[in-house]
Parts: structure tokens; sequence; C-alpha cells
């Protein structure tokens, strides 16, 4: 049951931040509710304040820089919006697929991406995701604007670094380069995900060589990670070596030890560093064209 | 109306929705949820209390032609809405084609589910009036049924988007 609270409505990001600062530690930001109203049904979390941003304005456009290549995610964007855009299905399609598979389609209607990057819950795909993009985000507080890598946004299991009073608004998602193929797997049978692998890897047409390789895995460790070592393992191999036990079986290694998988109700960290290596051979051989 | 809590006493909302078709006007405490409303204040049993973590899908209820769980979704944001309820299908004695399809197949058994499921179905025929087996299996995918191992489900809603 939830317990009382006032709710507030915010015409601007402005005054959300204003709110923010007046009520402190009583107030936090509410857009779907998918997390927070759990946590404080369960008794785990509770607010006296609540600031709605779904009354803000601009903060669920979804926007194409076709120039630039960037898609301007709007941080109240719901799941199903990513989902069912024609811009992101035909710019950012793993994008969208990725978004099809968050949850199940009652929280997509109404859950957004920017309070999923913000609840930071660590077993969830769009975080890890948007690493594969090299994604970036903007942040509105007392202090000004600022953007903040993805990379450096989650700190680890509920926990972001966004300081007190900043309201995520923004998240810029530009193009992969050309030639480049992203791949996302999974592995959950909860709500939520187990483990998720993402791969992006650009191939050189003559040489036939991997140029650039980008790899996260989400769901394993207190946060989603790119894996800096395993992408060295796979650059400058070919589709055949891709394939094979002794380029694999290293990175595979590799990106479940950079992942820092941790013991929880979902498996052990042995049993996603497992699957981390069974994802992550997967999606290397599609993204590769090997299958 | 106005409640107290620890901390403050915080008063209820004057809002209007509609419901089922109806236009209803009342306050509502903003810790309120849909599902406590429709329940409690609007006697609509048909959407039901089971996980209340909405993972199970037998509080579904369609708010603006949209699937919510109606146990994690505040009553205030219907506010100006118009929500949609198992109740609120059939046309007077006329079962919508998904209930009459339900029994056609037999596609429950102790029926607790069973609102729901209709519900999130409607919410795919309304996007996809024809989808596939696989694409029904998809969308209804957060819907839990203990009882009949979702076949009769799937060609219930199959046969009700007319495709056998």
């Amino acid at each position: 049951m939830l317990r009382p609270f006032r709710l507030h409505e915010p015409e601007t990001v402005a005054d959300a931040v204003g709110l923010l600062g007046q009520y402190g530690e009583e107030a936090s930001l509410y857009a779907g509710g998918t997390e927070l109203l759990l946590a404080m049904k369960e008794g785990l979390l509770h607010y006296g304040h609540l600031v709605n941003v779904k009354t803000v304005g601009g903060l669920s456009d979804l926007r194409y820089d076709e120039g630039a290549g960037v898609l301007r995610i709007g941080s109240g964007v719901t799941h199903r919006a990513l989902e069912r855009s024609a811009i992101v299905a035909a710019d950012f399609p793993l994008i969208a697929q990725t978004e099809a598979g968050v949850a199940n389609v009652r929280v997509r209607n109404v859950g957004t991406i920017g309070g999923n990057l913000c609840f930071g819950e660590p077993h969830s795909d769009p975080g890890a995701l948007l690493l594969l993009y090299n994604a970036t985000t903007t942040a509105q507080g007392p202090s000004g604007i600022r953007t903040i890598p993805l990379s450096e946004f989650a700190a680890g299991p509920f926990e972001t670094s966004l300081e007190e009073g900043e309201v995520l608004t923004e998240i810029t998602v530009p193009r992969f380069p050309t030639g480049m193929t992203g791949v996302y797997e999974k592995f959950g049978y909860h709500a939520r995900p187990t483990v998720g692998v993402g791969v992006a890897l650009r191939m050189d047409a003559s040489t036939g060589v991997v140029t650039e390789a980008r790899v996260s895995v989400g769901s394993a460790g207190p946060k989603p990670v790119r894996v800096p070592q395993a992408e060295e393992i796979l650059a400058g191999k070919t589709s055949a070596e891709l394939s094979s036990a002794a380029v694999l079986r290293p990175a595979a290694r590799s990106a479940a030890q950079e992942a820092d998988p941790i013991d929880d109700f979902h498996g052990s960290a042995e049993y996603k560093e497992h699957l981390v290596g069974v994802l992550l051979g997967r999606a290397v051989r599609t993204a590769s064209g090997a299958v | 109306m106005e409640v107290s809590s620890q901390t403050q006493t915080v008063p209820a909302i004057p809002i209007t929705m509609t419901v089922n078709r109806r236009s209803i006007s009342l306050d509502v405490e903003p810790h309120q949820t849909l599902l406590d409303l429709l329940r409690d204040r609007l006697t609509l049993k048909g959407a039901k209390r089971s996980c209340d973590l909405q993972v199970c899908g037998a509080c579904t209820v369609l708010l603006n032609g949209r699937a919510v769980s109606s146990c994690t979704m505040l009553a205030y944001e219907a506010r100006d809405a118009e929500v949609l309820t198992i109740e609120g299908l059939a046309e007077g004695d006329r079962l919508h084609p998904l209930q009459q399809a339900f029994i056609d197949h037999a596609a429950f058994q102790c029926g607790f589910c069973t609102p729901g499921m209709i519900m999130t179905a409607k919410s795919l025929l309304d996007e996809n009036s024809r989808p596939t087996e696989d694409q029904v299996k998809k969308y209804m995918n957060g819907n839990i049924c203990r009882c009949t191992g979702y076949k009769k489900i799937v060609e219930a809603i199959l046969a009700a988007s007319g495709q056998g």
C-alpha cells in the first residue's frame, strides 16, 4: 500500500529542479512510476513529495537530427514510443528491437527511458544497449546544464552520477558509423533480464577484418559497462577468426571479468560469467555475418 | 476529504475521467492506485489484484487505449482520460468478439487472469488487427495464467481476429 504523498506538477525543468531543492530528501522525481511506485508500495522507499516530470514540457520529445546522425531522446520518452517509432526503426533498429523486449507491454506503455536509467536497476537492458552507441546524457540542476557520457552515468546498483537536485533531460545517441552492425542478446526468465550482451562490429569490406568492436555487458555486474579488453581481442580479426574458440574464449573470459558479475537472485557470478560467454559468442557470430 | 500521513495532510484532488464511456467526477488522493479506485470506489471488480507488482497482468485495464497495470498506476493519472475495463467491453447483451472467442475456445478455467488477458488482447488487436501467432505470444507475454497453459488463449485471440 502506498503511503500518502503530495504530488507536484512543475511545467519547466527549472521548476522541477527548484522543487527538488526545496524538499531535498523528501522528494523524488516521478515519471512512469514503474520502478518508483513498486518500491514505495513495498515500503522500500518513501517520499513525501513526488515531482511529476510528465507535466514538464519537452521532456517527451523524440527527435532525429538527420544531418548530424544523432537521435535525441527526451528522458520522458516511454519504452513503447521507442519501440514503435518509425524513425528509430529506420536508423536505430537495434534500439527499437531491444526496447521491444523491456519487461512487458504495460510497463513499456508507461515506463520511460529516463526513469529506467535514473533508477539504476542493474538488471535492465536499455543502459547496456545505449553504451554501444557511445550515447551521452544531459542533466539540468542547480548549477546549470551539463553533459555526462552515458559510460559515466551509472554509478552502481540504483545509483547514478547525477548530483542532488539534477534532472536528466535528454539522452543523445549518435548513429552507428557506416558499416557497423549491432546485436543485443539477452537471457532472462524473470521480468528483468539476467544477463545482456551487446556487440557492434564494423568490418572493413575490402580486408574483411574488424576495424571497430564495441561490446557492452548489462545485468551481470553492479552497472552496465563497456568491456574494452574484450573489444581489443575482437579488433583486427577476420570473420572466420571471430567464430573460432581461439578468439571467442579469451574475449568471453575478458568480458565476463570486466563486467564484474555478482551473486544475486538471478544466479551466481559463475553462472553469469558463463552466460556472458555464451551470449557474446552468439552476438559476435551474428554481428560478423557468420550467422 | 483530507488524509493525514505521518508528516503532512494531503488534500484530495478533484478529477474527471471516463470509465467505460461514463463520465465520472470524484476526488482522489494522490497515493490512491487506479486499481483501488476501480474495485473499491466504482465496484468494478473485473480487474484483479494478483501480484501487485505489475508483472502478472491480472489488473490490466486500458487507459486511452493503452494496456496499463492499474495496480501500479496512480488513479490521478486517469484524469481527463478514458478508462476501459472488462465490464465495458460488452454492448448490452452482445459480447465483444474477444469475450465470445474466449468462451468458444475454452480459453479460461478459474477465470482470474481472464479480464486482464482480454483487455491486453483488445489493445493488441486494436494496434494490429491480424497478428501472427508469434506476435500474439510476444504481446501477451506479460499476462500470466496458472490454469490453461496458454494454448487456448492464443487460439481464442487468433480466432477473434478472424484468423482461424
